[in-house]
């Protein structure tokens, strides 16, 4: 009443107007990431891939391209598929994180960095090369055996498929994954 | 052509750089004149030195004008960051002081567009008429001691004379833009400026009544007691009225970006769009500079250079209209004309009163030769300054309470909502 | 009686305060909305349609980008039918997950709508800017969550993706302790205002009556004094056991809409509090496989979201993609009523009502 509302929001301006900005100088400054941070260049184990094709299955959109060939050799599964090519074109990636979800043998992790803009579409396909020869700084995102490591990507040296950890599969669930029906028997059983 | 020459001092100064000779050394040796025996002009050619002097007083005010003009676009950004909790331009340049730069060059390299409905020559035109009008209050406002264009004995009411060109500027923009924002723009400026000219210029009687003179120097120098204590009624409609006058929140309606996009420069773009902003921003800087002249004493103040404490008052009432921009919404087009009408022009004509009342009551008449005019001294303006005071507060919550515009009603906020429990 | 010769002007799709690509045709005579109407679908890309092309787990990602204020609740919509679907049930431990973050993102989805709300109203960005600074806040606590800010997936069919981090709960606690300030400050901002009272009481006003034949839901039905939210009326997940109370309006009007929101955001602190106090550990997720096939049936289920009553009914034929996916927005029911709210009153109010009725054109074209 008589602009004394008005005062008490002036008061809080006035408040504000010494209080430190709460933004940040971006390309100097950086806000802390959380390790969990679903970010940009995937980070791709090459020795663990099995060819599987989970990924490209389960992302929403598509945009995982995986062609194999049978016969040559995997380090870690013993598998005999050949990747020849391992393409994600991030440029319609929505970093939902499915493929990590999905990734049977966790050879697939999201990564930690946000700034991969290119000036033509056609670069921003991440290819295989691309995806071997990258620092391997994946997030933590869906992997708990990184996380219980207290790994964190943004202070961390890169990391090796043999330390990068794996869970047994899927970690939250005590068994191989079952049918529909078996899975839904056990919800009644719950019930 | 004396008058000038006795007045100014960068005017008197350059005059005599030129054409300082025995014929008008009583004119060059007043105080303040750098002292030169000969000018570099032969005898004869005062008339071109005269004419110089002239032209590069205006060169120097219009570009200091402009100059602070865009220094104050780089403060209000700061200072308005500031409050909103972030950090503001701070990449050009040492703290991003040559930003106005910046923009400024932007600007000129964008393209110039004109819509095809457009009226070309109207279109063109209001920018250039938008800026003059702040241009020419230039010529009477003292910027410190001794240092004004030209000391014009009607200085106020050439001041509210060229600003209600803003008006038409506006009006002409909204118009030729043929764009339905813009003219919404358009019709908003002529609504609330002509509304808003009324309280302004009459909260500035009692000023010319007190100080018993419209000249800016003269009622600077009248200010025994600075009026912001003397007329507090005043200087509220006054500070008012020029916050709708040059638009600015809470009065912005007339570029309200929310609702009419940007108003009457919705269309423009580039340079021309610059020139509405510098004119902007520019007003801000006269308003600030015409409120410090009326209520603070303009210029006068101990210890500091008197260009300083100029520029000190100015710059706080700058800060104190970016506060109030930082801080309250905008009010809808009927209660900003209602406020005008209801509440700041009674309490104009209330300030009228009261007073002529205390000038005919307190101050000393005396006659010289430019007829009659009324004294008052130190004590007499405390003297009034206490009535004054009690005054403003009764007219305030009065009037507030007669005309509705304390909000009682809108205010009851306790009882408006209340929590029901559970299910 | 026209006054003048009345000008039509299509308010948007591109227009600084339509939230989006939101069309009005209006009528006005001078300032005066004399007839409007809306045009929506600028922004329709056709998600119940591409649901019915994706597996259920990656329709997740779908409603994320519906009302991208509040993904959060968009999740936990989905999800609830899902759920319905196959009568999964849910862990304790997710059920407490996913309340805190819906809780979260509806103060979120709240201190947007304030902010926005009084950018329409004039004020510059200060309120914006304040609000935002809190919900960046709430911003980073999603993202040690889930990883992202906004399109967050977070919930999964049976409960959420993963356990929280060790280092979320400190943060929470943070925030919880220091958020009633910030509100305190909004409300010491803002409620007292008069210009702010000026502009929002007593306009564009929309009767109970009205609401309810318009199907209109959340903040906007209960400023009309009707006491409905899906947590009270229709508990889902674990709301029951919390003790919260529900802001009711009286009038209706602008201010109303806006004062709810605020008292809601205290609401959701106290929800907030009393889940950090009552979560225990355990399992996140139940044991649901991730190529789900539900049985065939279909499913409604539905939840107060920030701007009303969110339902997202499932059919499903058996297959590993729902047969029929259908969202009931609550932006588009909001705004059935905006003829009846806006005409008669003047441009600048129109602006305020659609920042008060809080649509989010995400939601509105789906």
């Amino acid at each position: 009443m008589y602009g004394l509302g008005i005062l008490k929001g002036l008061t809080v301006t006035m408040r504000n107007f010494f209080r430190k900005p709460f933004t940040v100088q971006y390309p100097e400054e950086r806000v802390a990431q959380h390790p969990r941070f679903r970010g940009e260049e995937f980070t791709w184990y090459e020795e663990r891939c099995t060819g599987c094709a989970s990924c490209a299955k389960y992302c929403p959109l598509g945009i995982i391209k995986i062609v194999t060939h049978p016969g040559g050799e995997h380090v870690s599964e013993g598998q005999e598929y050949a990747i020849d090519v391992f393409d994600i074109d991030i440029g319609r990636c929505m970093f939902c994180g499915l493929c990590v979800e999905a990734c049977p043998y966790d050879a697939l992790f999201m990564g930690s960095g946000f700034e991969e803009g290119q000036y033509s579409r056609k670069d921003l396909v991440i290819t295989k090369d691309r995806l071997i020869k990258a620092d391997k700084k994946p997030s933590t995102w869906f992997r708990p055996q990184l996380e219980s490591q207290q790994y964190n990507s943004q202070s961390e040296s890169p990391v090796d498929w043999e330390n990068a950890g794996r869970e047994p599969w899927p970690y939250h669930m005590p068994v191989r994954p079952q049918s529909a029906e078996e899975s839904l028997e056990q919800g009644e059983e719950t019930k | 052509m004396n008058s000038l020459l006795e007045s100014n001092v960068i005017f008197r100064n350059v005059y005599c750089f030129w054409a300082a000779n025995p014929g008008n050394a009583e004119q060059c040796t007043p105080v303040g004149a750098v002292a030169v025996k000969d000018g570099l002009l032969p005898g004869g050619l005062e008339w071109l030195a005269y004419v110089m002097a002239g032209l590069s007083v205006i060169l120097l005010i219009v570009n200091v004008y402009l100059v602070f003009a865009a220094l104050y676009t780089y403060v209000d950004r700061r200072v308005l960051a500031k409050f909103q909790g972030r950090i503001g331009p701070n990449r050009v340049g040492p703290f991003g002081i040559l930003q106005p730069l910046a923009d400024g060059i932007k600007l000129m390299t964008k393209e110039d567009l004109v819509p095809a409905g457009a009226d070309r020559w109207i279109f063109n035109l209001a920018p250039v008429v938008m800026m003059s009008s702040g241009i020419l209050v230039l010529a009477v406002l003292p910027f410190g001691k001794d240092s004004f264009v030209v000391d014009l004995n009607i200085g106020i009411l050439y001041v509210f004379a060229i600003t209600g060109v803003n008006t038409l500027a506006m009006f002409m923009a909204g118009l030729a833009s043929a764009n339905r924002y813009a003219m919404f723009g358009g019709m908003r400026a002529v609504a609330q400026l002509i509304s808003y000219e009324i309280p302004v210029v009459l909260s500035v009687v009692g000023i010319v009544m007190m100080a018993g003179t419209m000249s800016l120097v003269g009622i600077v120098e009248a200010q025994k007691v600075p009026f912001i204590f003397v007329q507090p009624l005043a200087f509220f409609v006054f500070i008012a009225g020029s916050s709708a006058e040059m638009n600015r929140s809470p009065f912005d309606q007339v570029e309200a970006e929310g609702e009419i996009i940007a108003g009457y420069h919705t269309e423009y773009s580039g340079m021309k769009f610059g020139v509405f902003q510098a004119a902007e921003f520019g007003a801000v800087l006269i308003t600030s500079a015409l409120i410090a002249t009326l209520f603070l004493k303009g210029w006068e103040g101990p210890f500091l250079p008197s260009h300083v404490w100029f520029l000190l008052k100015l710059f706080f009432f700058a800060f104190i209209f970016i506060w109030i921009r930082a801080t309250l919404p905008r009010l809808r087009i009927d209660q900003i004309m209602a406020y005008a009408w209801k509440f700041l022009l009674p309490l104009s004509l209330i300030n009228i009163f009261v007073v002529a009342a205390e000038v005919l009551l307190l101050g000393d008449q005396i006659t010289d030769s430019s007829g009659v005019s009324m004294d008052l001294t130190t004590s007499d303006m405390w003297i009034m300054a206490g009535i004054n005071v009690v005054v403003a507060i009764v007219a305030v919550i009065g009037l507030a309470k007669i005309t509705g515009m304390d909000a009682r009603e809108s205010t009851k906020v306790a009882n408006v909502t209340r929590v029901i429990k559970g299910t | 009686m026209s006054l003048s010769e009345p000008i039509t002007v299509n308010v948007g799709p591109q227009h600084p305060s339509t939230h989006g690509v939101f069309r009005l045709r209006v009528t006005f005579d001078g300032e005066l909305i004399v007839d409007l109407e809306p045009v929506f679908g600028y922004l329709h890309r056709g998600s119940e349609k591409l649901a019915e092309e994706r597996t259920y787990t990656q329709v997740i990602t779908l409603t994320d980008r519906l009302d991208y204020v509040s993904s959060m609740i968009n999740n936990q919509a989905y999800v609830l039918a899902c759920e319905k679907l196959s009568e999964v049930q849910v862990p304790e431990r997710g059920s407490y997950l996913r309340t805190i973050a819906a809780e979260l993102q509806r103060i979120a989805s709240h201190l947007v709508a304030t902010g926005f709300l009084l950018n329409d109203l004039g004020a510059l960005a200060t309120p914006l800017m304040y609000c935002f600074r809190e919900r960046e806040k709430i911003l980073d606590l999603f993202e040690m969550l889930c990883g992202a800010r906004i399109t967050v997936s977070y919930m999964r069919v049976g409960g959420v993706f993963q356990d929280a981090p060790e280092d979320f709960w400190p943060a929470f606690k943070t925030f919880l302790e220091e958020m009633p300030y910030y509100i305190d400050e909004y409300e010491q901002f803002l409620v007292g205002n008069e210009i702010l009272l000026m502009r929002l009481k007593g306009g564009n006003t929309v009767s109970k009556e009205q609401a309810l034949n318009a199907s209109i839901t959340g903040p906007v039905l209960r400023s009309t004094g009707f006491s409905w939210d899906l947590r009270k009326v229709d508990p889902y997940e674990i709301y029951d056991r919390f003790d919260f109370d529900i802001p009711v309006g009286e009038q209706g009007d602008n201010f109303d809409r806006f004062y709810i929101r605020l008292q809601e955001m205290r609401e959701s602190l106290r929800i907030l509090n009393q889940c950090f106090k009552q979560i225990a550990p355990g399992p996140v997720r139940a044991n649901v496989p991730y190529l789900y096939r539900p049985p065939a049936g279909d499913a409604y289920g539905r939840v107060e979201s920030p701007k009303g009553e969110l339902g997202f009914y499932l059919v499903s034929d058996g297959g590993i993609a729902p047969y029929r996916c259908k969202i009931r927005s609550p932006s588009l029911l909001n705004l059935s009523a905006i003829k009846e709210m806006l005409v008669g009153w003047k441009l600048a109010d129109m602006i305020v009502t659609l920042g008060s009725i809080d649509i989010n054109m995400g939601e509105v074209d789906r």
